[in-house]
């Protein structure tokens, strides 16, 4: 056991020492009407960490998760990004979510545009990058995530797992600091999650900071820093991946653990 | 039958006139209509505000006041247009945009929320969402209303003809004045007018629906 903590506590502690944590919320609360959906998040990712969220539905992650480039505005709180507080709506915000990749469950590519032109079209609008430039940074981004060959197709022509690697490649157009999957294989067949894991693991394997709301615990073991258990908008626990896994500390993690890891 | 065929250049000049007034109409009312679409869907307040006041205000306006205002009240506030045609242009483009706004307000609503969750994710400005990702794919949809509203709007400029422009309905009524045992095939002959301008409309609106389709 203690070869796998020092394993892990030397993949969390030295990133977290790189100075300023890339991402910090503090004293965040959020309410849906009367609903309280975030409570006293307090978190922070540093640069290069990947931190896998992980909770019963309901519990607040998807939400936590569109905080951090303000798809969900907070009611009070400070949510902070390389330093800098989240601006409010208007320009400051875009280019604030220019340096924030993000992929949905539902893929959300855009339906009237072609694959290549889904890469694309952030760097060319947000970024002022040139087409040709773009072009070629959206094909190396194809290739890399294995769809080069569908770059002029329509989204609805290709499958789940080749839309959501499309997702992918059109957030690392912008060349993001950091990358927030919101349950990124929950919408795909069983057959096309692993291909999309790929990616992510790799991503993760290079030194991208990611925030990752996922259900799928081999992911967080395989390629996680940290692991935060939410439940009921709270935080529950946070620990390293195989501490969490073989040894969760709270009782509603030990609860929901023994609910999905049983079958 | 005489009435038409010795007044044709009449029918040809009310004919134009009716074209160019819906034609102009039609594209002011798109552009004005679009914007008023975009205020109504605005993360600004007072924006929503004027595009809901806009529209509740001038769609529930019966276009004759809508004319009446534009005619007689507005010049007499200092607000002059060049020649009454101008003005009919103007009245018919401000009462149209109404109802373009809500045509194109509920092709956005059609536009699924993550297309615009996606664009703004990666960095695009509110009205780059709206003009690249968002109007795009509305527009697919509201093609069928707009081409109702459009024909509805041929057939309003008829009301300019009791407003000094003479456009098809004028020519019609000073021929049937002046042709009293003809009166009902002078009608017919401008009623068959309108039928050249709205029939190709529905025909060319069923041929951009098929051009424009896409699997979402």
């Amino acid at each position: 056991m203690t070869a796998s903590d020092d394993m892990t506590g030397s993949a969390s502690v030295p990133t977290a020492e790189v100075g300023q944590p890339l991402v910090e919320l503090r004293d965040v609360q959020k309410y849906f009407g009367s609903l309280h959906v975030l409570q006293d998040i307090n978190m922070s990712v540093a640069r290069g960490e990947v931190v896998v969220v992980i909770g019963p539905s309901g519990s607040g992650k998807s939400t936590l998760c569109r905080t951090i480039n303000r798809l969900e505005p907070i009611d009070s709180g400070t949510i902070t990004l390389d330093g800098q507080p989240l601006p409010a709506e208007g320009r400051a915000l875009a280019r604030l979510r220019a340096d924030v990749g993000m992929v949905f469950q539902a893929f959300n590519l855009f339906a009237h545009k072609t694959v290549l032109q889904n890469v694309t079209l952030g760097p060319m609008k947000a970024k002022g990058v040139k087409r040709a430039a773009a072009q070629e940074e959206a094909m190396r981004l194809l290739e890399r995530v294995g769809v080069a060959n569908q770059a002029n197709k329509l989204p609805a022509q290709l499958s789940g797992g080749q839309q959501q690697r499309v997702a992918i490649a059109r957030a690392l157009a912008m060349k993001p600091k950091v990358m927030l999957f919101d349950e990124p294989t929950s919408a795909l067949d069983p057959e096309m999650i692993n291909e999309v894991l790929d990616v992510m693991t790799s991503l993760a394997k290079e030194g991208m900071t990611m925030v990752v709301v996922t259900h799928e615990m081999g992911f967080a073991r395989r390629a996680a820093h940290r692991v935060i258990f939410m439940d009921d908008g709270r935080i529950v626990e946070e620990a390293a991946p195989e501490e969490f896994f073989t040894r969760p500390k709270s009782d509603r993690a030990k609860d929901f653990l023994s609910k999905i890891l049983t079958h | 039958m005489d009435a038409i065929f010795s007044n044709l250049d009449l029918y040809w000049q009310g004919f134009r006139m009716t074209l160019w007034l819906t034609l102009a109409s039609a594209a002011t009312a798109l552009v004005l209509g679009t914007i008023l679409a975009a205020f109504r869907v605005s993360p600004v307040a007072s924006l929503r505000w004027f595009g809901t006041v806009y529209v509740e205000l001038v769609r529930n306006t019966p276009l004759t006041i809508v004319f009446f205002f534009f005619i007689f009240v507005a010049p007499q506030v200092g607000i002059r247009t060049p020649s009454f045609f101008v003005s009919a242009w103007v009245a018919l483009s401000i009462y149209t945009a109404a109802f373009v706004c809500e045509a194109v307000r509920s092709g956005i609503n059609s536009v699924g929320v993550g297309q615009a969750e996606a664009a703004r994710a990666i960095g695009l400005t509110f009205t780059q969402t709206l003009q690249l990702i968002v109007l795009p794919q509305a527009f697919r949809t509201v093609v069928p209303p707009l081409i109702n509203i459009f024909i509805a709007l041929t057939k309003n400029t008829s009301v300019a003809g009791g407003f000094a422009v003479t456009e098809l309905f004028a020519i019609g009524r000073r021929l049937a004045n002046s042709n009293p045992a003809d009166v009902i095939p002078v009608l017919i002959g401008i009623g068959v007018c309108y039928l050249i301008l709205t029939i190709p409309s529905g025909i060319l609106a069923s041929w951009v629906e098929r051009k424009v389709v896409f699997a979402r």
